[in-house]
């Protein structure tokens, strides 16, 4: 069984993402980038699939920057191969991926690839149902769990409300991990550098197809300026009165003494 | 190729309320573009749905027992199906799991391009100028899209059409797509979070995000919530790292909860955190970072270092009783 992971680095959303001054992009050089924390659920999960026995792992990325380092972070987690796939202009959005890594998917001879559901940049949809409608596979996005079973896998999909479906789906196929059945695991700087220092990163021939149509931003901006909030200031001690404040006005706490 | 079709979701035998929401947004758009806003229904039984959708021009139905439960295949197959059949200029489908199944997936496969987590949509000449939620809900992306092409829509974008029974004027049925008979994908089963707390009935809940940083924190807020009378709830990060259990996760992919107070801590306030709490009362937000989304979405707000707040917040409670 060979299992293919596509990862994708993202912004750091717990730091600021700034427009750009072009205003239709992001400031990329002032932004953090990490693995997009799905991705980092897909890799969990094929890591805990070669776990369970008879599975190899190939860590996938589109070659953008800092794509070494992320696919090191690959190996040392526990992907047996890394490979990093070239796009024509080096964009790297939804439908411009699944062109990439499609021709590359199919001569690996994969069984079943796993990526994350979404990315907080992904304009143009979701990669997974992309890739697998233009490899002609089955699909399942918002997935939390992976079985394998013989030529097909179980999955279960989440809905709203808490609800959860288990779909059988026959391999090869192409999943969009929301979580991973556990969360994804540390790895010790030591290990990390004792792959770096041997590994190897295999870079695949330019092959892509034609890619999916994309749309192109005409404006990117602030989601809003400012906020509704009326904002409490102060230390600690006095935020906290205020707040106890607020919910005694509204009934919440009791009147005082 | 003339008006909107909208891919219909539904919940057990009623149309879910993002239906609604996308019927509104086709009828505002039909407007502009002309042509008749069509209800797309694919399931076993079409007629309790249909006779739900009078906000529709047109019920396009496709009745097939391979879709009595939702397996993403068969319905890629017959919105794809729907899409070459009834030529719409555009094609509207939640932002859901469902959604997040079909949009992208079915407009590859006709090859038309697709937007992505919309929540304003307007018609100008042969054009949809877009404005999507990206990067958590901290940015809005601008696009304008020559038509035919396939939206997603985030839930809460649109007020809901107005629930007219008695069904559409126009009625048509689609023939099944034959590839409904060699489908790679089968429902097994469905089940329910289930556990011992329904954070949905709470009408206090004391909500932790990513912000919380670890599970000592989370001590922190259990005090806290016992404090208010609350129930604790948590955004999908926090579950995602196994700090608290998945049947108190709010939001798209978790419960959809209204209770009176929710006090939002360490949460961002990402669309689809935000999708599962828009019913709430009084929300209050502690976030260290002033730009956070969510406080466009609270009553106050607060950016005082949530590891500082809830000790104090937690000890003026029990003081005032």
């Amino acid at each position: 069984m060979h299992i293919a992971v596509i990862l994708k680095q993202v912004p750091d959303l717990v730091e600021d993402v700034e427009v750009d001054a072009s205003g239709i992009d992001i400031d990329r050089d002032r932004v953090a980038w990490k693995l997009s924390e799905f991705d980092d659920h897909a890799l969990e999960q094929a890591v805990l699939l070669k776990e369970g026995g008879g599975v190899e792992v190939t860590a996938l990325a589109l070659d953008a920057a800092g794509v070494d380092q992320l696919l090191y972070s690959a190996l040392a987690r526990g992907a047996d191969r890394a490979q990093k796939v070239p796009t024509p202009d080096r964009r790297t959005d939804a439908p411009r991926a699944a062109a990439a890594l499609a021709p590359v998917l199919r001569g690996m001879g994969v069984d079943l690839v796993l990526t994350g559901v979404q990315a907080a940049d992904d304009l143009n949809g979701q990669l997974g149902p992309i890739l697998a409608t233009t490899l002609g596979w089955p699909h399942v996005s918002v997935v939390s769990g992976v079985q394998l079973a013989g030529a097909a896998a179980q999955v279960q999909q989440e809905y709203s409300g808490g609800r959860m479906a288990t779909l059988e789906i026959t391999l090869p196929a192409v999943l969009g991990v929301q979580a991973a059945a556990r969360p994804p695991r540390y790895v010790p700087i030591s290990r990390l550098r004792q792959v770096t220092a041997s590994a190897q990163i295999v870079s695949a021939p330019l092959a892509a197809e034609a890619a999916p149509l994309s749309t192109a931003v005409s404006c990117l901006a602030a989601s809003e300026q400012g906020s509704r909030a009326h904002m409490l200031e102060g230390e600690p001690e006095e935020i906290a009165e205020q707040i106890v404040d607020v919910l005694r006005e509204r009934g919440f706490v009791g009147a005082r003494g | 190729m003339k008006g909107v079709l909208v891919y219909i979701e539904a919940d057990g035998d009623r149309v879910a309320p993002i239906s609604f929401e996308l019927l509104m947004a086709a009828r505002r758009l039909a407007e502009q573009l002309g042509g008749p806003v069509e209800a797309l229904v694919a399931s076993a039984d079409p007629e309790p749905l249909a006779e739900q959708l009078g906000a529709a021009d047109t019920v396009v139905a496709v009745t097939s027992p391979a879709l009595a439960g939702y397996i993403p295949e068969a319905h890629q197959e017959v919105l794809v199906d729907a899409i070459r059949l009834r030529q719409p200029a555009v094609v509207l489908v939640g932002y859901t799991s469902a959604g997040i199944d079909l949009a992208a997936g079915a407009a590859t496969a006709v090859q038309l391009p697709v937007v992505a987590y919309c929540i304003s949509l307007r018609a100008e000449g042969n054009e949809v100028v877009a404005d999507s939620l990206l990067y958590g809900g901290k940015l809005v992306a601008t696009t304008r899209t020559q038509l035919p092409a396939v939206f997603s829509v985030v839930a809460g974008a649109f007020p809901e059409a107005a629930r007219q029974p008695g069904g559409a004027g126009e009625r048509i049925d689609m023939s099944t797509p034959s590839a409904l008979g060699q489908l790679r994908t089968r429902l097994v089963g469905i089940s329910s979070a289930g556990g011992t707390v329904d954070i949905t009935k709470a009408e206090r809940i004391v909500s932790v995000g990513r912000g919380i940083g670890g599970p000592d924190n989370i001590e922190a807020a259990r005090e806290l919530a016992a404090a208010l009378g609350a129930e604790l709830a948590a955004s999908r990060p926090v579950v995602d790292s196994g700090w608290l259990p998945r049947e108190r996760q709010v939001g798209k992919s978790g419960m959809t909860v209204k209770p009176k107070l929710y006090l939002a801590v360490g949460i961002s306030g990402a669309p689809e955190h935000l999708e599962g709490m828009r019913g709430a009362g009084l929300v209050i937000a502690v976030n260290t970072d002033p730009r956070a989304p969510i406080f466009q979405a609270a009553g106050y707000g607060t950016t005082c270092d949530l590891c500082d707040l809830l000790p104090a917040l937690s000890a003026r409670l029990r003081e005032s009783g």
